[in-house]
This record gives C-alpha cells, structure tokens and sequence, in this order.
C-alpha cells in the first residue's frame, strides 16, 4: 500500500507548486503597479506615491500624473491584460487550438474597425462617445469577426488554415480601419491613430470603472465554467458523454472571449500575442491545464505581462512612447513560435 | 419479459442528416452481458454506436435503458449510467493519467468539479483494476496507445456506469495489449455486473469474449444473437463478402487465396505437421494435394482451404482401400512428395496411412 502515500505525497507537491505560483503572480502584479505608478518621464519616488494615494499633500503635478494619468493607466493595463489573456484562454480551449487568440484569430481587428467607424461617425457630429457604446461597437465587430472565423473553421479541418484565415481576416479589417482614419481628418482622428495601433495612454477613471464591471464581470462568469470546459479539454464526444450541454457551452464560450477581447481593443485597440503567449507561460509555470486554476492564473498573468510592456512602452524611449502592441510582439512572438516547434517535435515523436 | 433486459431497442433506425443508414434495430441485453458489433468496413457500426450513446441523434425508434426512453434521459442521468471509449484521440495538454481517468467523476462532483475523497478513492481503484496504477503522475500524452487505451477504460469506469459502450477499442493494441484489455473488460463485466457493448475488428475474439454478437451489413442488422448462433459454418464470409482467401468459423483459420491447378506437391501430413508446408507453398504458388487426413485433424482446415486436392475421410473411420488407391495414384501424380510427419510416429500408425509411406518412399526414393 505504498501506492496511495505516493500520490498523496505528489498531490502535495503540487499544491505547494501551485500556491507558490499564484504568490508570485501576485507579487509581480503588485511589484509592476507600482513601478508603473513611480516610473515615467517624471519619477516619483513610491514613499511619494503612498502619501499621494493616502491623500496627504504632495505636491500637485506629481499628484495629478499619478491620479488622472498613471494609476488609471496601470490599473487599466492590469484588467484589460487579465481579460485579453483570459480572452485568449477561452479561444485555445474552444478550437483546441494552443496557438488561438483574439489578436491572430483577427477578433480584434474586427472590434477595432467597428469601434473606428462609430468613432469617426459619432465624432463628426459631436457626440459625446460612452464607455458603453465603445464596448458594445467593439463586440459587434468581434462578433463579425467571430461568425466568419466559425464559418471558415466549418469549412476546413485544418487547424493550420483556420489560422491562417484569422490572420486574413485581420488584415482585411485593419486595411478598412486606416483608410477610414486616414481620410477622417479631425483633429480628434490623432487620438484615433494611436489608439488603432493598441496604447493604454488616455485612459479615465470613468473608463477603469466602465472595464473593470465588464471584465471582472465576465472572469467570474468564465470562472464559474471551469468545470464544463475541463470537460470540453477531453474532446465534443467525451465531453457530451459526461452530461456536458456542448451546444449551449460552444456559444457561451464565443459569447464571454468576445465580450472579453471586445471590451480590451474599445479601451485599448488590439494588442497583439497576450491572449496566445500568457496562457501558455502560465500553463508552464503550473505545470496543468486545469481550468480552475488556469482561469485565475491567466487573469494575473495577462495583467502582469500588459504591466510590464506598458511599462517598457513608456519608459524605454521616454519621452517617445512605443505602440503596446510593439513590445507584446516582442515578447510573446517567441512563444508562440517555440510552441509551435514544441508541437511539430510532438507530433514527431 | 422485457423488464429483465436492461438495454433494449425497438425499431431503432440510424443514419446522418435524416438520411436512414441502418433500419430496425432490435438489439437487447441484459446486466452482465457483452455484446459485441461485428461487419465489414463502413457497415455502420460506429454509426450505431454514436447512435447509442447520443452523439447522433436517432431518425426512429426508441432505445431503452434501465427501463427508462433513453432519449429522454438528462445529460447527467445517462451520464451515471453510460460511460464511453471512443477512437477519438484525446490530446489533453499537461495531464497526468490520474487527471485523464478521473474526468470520469464529473457527473459526480460539485459545482467547481473539485475530487472529493471519495472521489479521489473510487479514480485510484479504478486504475488498480485496469492495472495502471503506477501511471498514475505520468504524464498522459507520453504514455503508449496500449496504456492510453487502458486510461481511457480506467476512465470509464470510474464514472460507475451500468454499461459501458467502446468503439473498437482494440484496434491500436498489439496482441498482447488485446488480450490484456478484453480480459479486463471480462473481469469487470462479471464482477460489477457491467453490461457492455462494443464493435470488434478481430472476429476470433468477438466469438470468444462476447454474449450476444450483433451483425450488420446493408442497411440491416443481419443476424443477432449468441456466437455459436452467429459462426455457423460459411457465415462470416458471407457477411464480409469475401471473394478471396477462406475463414474457417470453427477454428478461426484464416487462410489466403489457394493456388489453383493440378497438384504438383503431395504432402503426407497430419496432426498440425503440414498446415505451416501448405503456407508455404501457398506462398511459393505451388499446387499441391494432400491426404490422407481426417476431418477432425488439426490440418484438415487448413488442407480444405488450401490443397487443391484432398484426400479426407470422415472422423474416427478406417483407411478404405478404395481411398488408400486414389492416394497412391495422385502420389504417382505429383512429381514430389511431401512428408511432414514423424517417421516413427507412422510405424505405429494405422495400417493404411503406414502402407501409404512406404509406397511413396519407394516410389520417390525418399
């Protein structure tokens, strides 16, 4: 009977892995908040930041670069990167795919030309543009983007393709979008311009409220998945076996990655490589694939990874900033060209 | 009558799309039983089976489980009572093979699919039963098709299903592997009174392991009911619409096309010495004759499926001389002769088959 304390004993090894990672996600979160805060073209010491937030006098630029501009950018770079990565997550799951995300699958692009028209449209008449209206126009076109994935995948078997098609997909919309901002010339189009290429810059308090009920909204949501989707993991047919509604669980899974990557590119525009390359760190750092602890772990280390290349993005040129999407490509471009050789020498073998 | 069965169908009709595949299906088993599909290539077993376990929705009948319209079983309640072993390949990222096996807790666990104890118990006991314990923090995805294949039934099992349905489930295995895995599904079909349904490729073992043995050819379930029912002589090549080479229902021998002509090759042979010779020259494309062979002998089906001519007689009958002249004028025939059996064994052989070897030493100078 030395069977049982064995896997007891690695039952335990894993559950202290898996607690020791989520305490360094944590940390990281923690650690990457502030230094956004503190670092920048103006640094202000973090002993400054505490009394700031405390609301002690300090004095008011440094307050208002931390108050209006840096925390509402960072917390934003934290909830939006968590819901891209989740995003992303919930897209590798449904096409059992490792290499799906809302950024190469061009959901983004999707939501970003939708969000463009409706801003240049709204714009031109002077209408003050909500939160809301952005989210919803972005899910719109993620959804657009996402019926034709669907389709295409109906279409053909391969995987590979399906890809393709995505990216496809993606450059067509991004075509679209830079005519419509190219010809909108008002001086408004600048912001427009920036935002097409994926930055966390301008964001509100008003917007970190809007994203933060949205996304956490729908993570709790996906959470409370977990257990359907480690079922969907086995495969529709097992996955039907075991009392699983695939239909109803197929659309929800559409319904919450869009809502989720939709809700990213209205604040952010698209941001590329999150959504393929977190997932799948994560899932190295623990060591499974299970959903439940997959779910929250990608939540962290989607906002752990969008802190951190924010945080390049700002400070490496200050005062030039970098297009977010710039240095996401240079982090997560490797991973997924690592996965994919790690996949082929699978197959292989 | 009926109540006793707890599977059955009536007027269960299957196919893709509306279209009707296979009509009327009347199968029934009771607890315990194995039931085994067999057919050739496309005959719609797998058809059947997707059928059965609801992952194609049926154009007509109703199939009964535990008393109780299948089709109108919640996902969870046929989930308790079925569980399934597909060909589709799972591929699951990162899970060792106690994760693989128990994702079949599922319709047992909460809200979140956390293991309780119990659960944790009933996955390990099952692993111990299909004899895969120690894989147990092996990483699923570098274990061999023989073990994965055993995962997957672990699996099944420790969903505590009354049947369990398996789609040729030994298809990837090697021999070893197939005997090891029927044996299992034996055992546990006998100790937990588990009903069981599966389609088979390897006929010999359909006829060894299964109870009930359904048949499906055409659009029809051609014959169904137990193997001494099912392998009647000429049966199987009828099912299979074999053109070429025999099967044999009664000993399983399998044998390729003969070659055909005037024998050239006379085998003496008997008692299992002269099957591998006929295969041989089988492969060599030699015609040959043979004899003189009882019809209970251990050559005798492998002579009738090969030889193009045999001398037999029936079981336990002596050597007629009318019989011992026709063997010595194909001897004449045949420009050589063949003796697989042991000399001695022959010296003190019935008087017949001992005449015949002498003959044929002198006549070839053997």
């Amino acid at each position: 009977m030395t069977l049982p304390i064995f896997t007891g004993w690695s039952d335990k090894m894993k559950k202290n892995r898996y607690c020791i990672a989520f305490l360094i996600l944590i940390v990281l979160t923690g650690v990457f908040l502030a230094l956004n805060v503190c670092a920048g073209s103006v640094s202000i010491p973090f002993t400054d930041v505490l009394k700031i937030l405390g609301g002690q006098k300090v004095d008011s630029t440094s307050a208002d670069i931390v108050m209006q501009i840096r925390f509402p950018r960072a917390l934003a770079a934290a909830i939006l990167g968590g819901g891209l990565a989740l995003s992303g997550y919930l897209l590798q799951t449904f096409f059992h795919n490792p290499i799906a995300g809302p950024f190469i699958l061009g959901i983004s692009s999707g939501a970003k030309l939708v969000v463009a028209l409706v801003m240049v449209l709204l714009l031109g008449s002077a209408i003050h543009i909500s939160s809301m209206v952005m989210i919803t126009a972005a899910f719109v076109g993620a959804m657009i983007s996402m019926g034709f994935v669907l389709l295409m995948s109906r279409l053909m078997d391969q995987m590979s393709m399906l890809i393709v098609s995505g990216v496809m997909i993606g450059y067509i919309c991004s075509a679209i979008t830079d005519f419509i901002v190219t010809f909108a010339d008002d001086a408004d189009i600048v912001n427009l311009h920036n935002w097409s290429k994926g930055s966390f810059s301008g964001i509100t308090w008003e917007n970190v409220r809007v994203m933060a009920v949205v996304i956490f909204a729908a993570s709790f949501c996906v959470f409370l998945m977990s257990k359907p989707i480690s079922a969907y993991q086995m495969g529709e047919s097992y996955a039907r076996n075991m009392g699983l509604n695939v239909q109803l669980f197929r659309g929800l899974l559409v319904f919450f990655s869009s809502v989720l990557s939709a809700c990213v590119t209205a604040f952010a525009g698209p941001v590329s490589f999150v959504g393929i390359a977190v997932p799948h760190l994560v899932k190295n750092l623990f060591q499974t694939s299970k959903p439940i602890l997959m779910i929250p772990a990608s939540f962290l280390g989607g906002a752990v990874f969008c802190l951190f290349c924010d945080l390049l993005a700002r400070v490496v040129f200050a005062p030039t900033e970098l297009s977010i999407s710039t240095v996401t490509a240079v982090f997560g471009a490797p991973v997924v060209i690592f996965i994919m050789i790690h996949r082929k020498k699978e197959k292989a073998e | 009558m009926k109540e006793e069965f707890y599977f059955y169908t009536e007027g269960f009709t299957v196919g893709y799309h509306g279209v009707p595949l296979i009509k009327n299906i009347e199968i029934r088993l009771k607890k315990g039983e194995i039931l085994t599909l067999i057919g050739p290539n496309g005959a719609g077993k797998t058809t059947i089976l997707k059928s059965i376990i609801r992952q194609l929705a049926p154009i007509g009948g109703v199939v009964y489980l535990d008393g109780s319209n299948m089709h109108e079983l919640s996902g969870r309640e046929l989930s308790k009572k079925m569980s399934v072993v597909l060909t589709e390949r799972v591929r699951p990222e990162m899970m060792t093979c106690k994760d693989v096996v128990a994702t079949g807790r599922y319709p047992y666990t909460g809200k979140f699919g956390v293991l309780s104890r119990d659960d944790h118990r009933i996955v390990m006991e099952s692993m111990e039963l299909v004899h895969i314990a120690e894989l147990a923090d092996r990483d699923f995805s570098k274990t061999s098709d023989g073990q994965k294949q055993r995962v997957m039934l672990a699996r099944a099992i420790c969903q505590e299903p009354d049947m369990i349905v398996l789609d040729e489930p030994t298809s990837f295995l090697d021999i070893k592997y197939k005997l090891e895995f029927l044996s299992i599904i034996q055992k546990m079909s006998r100790s937990k009174n588990l009903s069981v349904i599966m389609s088979l490729h390897e006929l010999e073992l359909a006829e060894r392991i299964a109870d009930k043995i359904v048949c499906v050819k055409g659009d029809k379930v051609d014959r169904f009911g137990t193997p001494e029912e099912i392998f009647t002589p000429g049966y199987i090549p009828k099912l299979y619409q074999m053109t070429t080479g025999s099967y044999d229902e009664l000993s399983g021998n399998l044998e390729l096309e003969p070659v055909k002509g005037t024998p050239k090759v006379f085998v003496l042979a008997g008692a299992g010495t002269g099957t591998t010779v006929y295969r041989r020259l089988q492969r060599e494309g030699i015609p040959f004759a043979t004899g003189i062979l009882w019809e209970n002998d251990l050559d005798y089906p492998s002579a009738k499926a090969l030889a193009s001519e045999i001398i037999s007689l029936k079981p336990f009958q002596p050597v007629e001389d009318a019989v011992l002249e026709h063997a010595k004028e194909l001897i004449d025939f045949c420009q050589q002769v063949i003796c697989t059996v042991d000399v001695g064994m022959y010296k003190d052989a019935n008087q017949g088959l001992r005449e015949l070897y002498d003959y044929a030493m002198q006549k070839h100078n053997m």
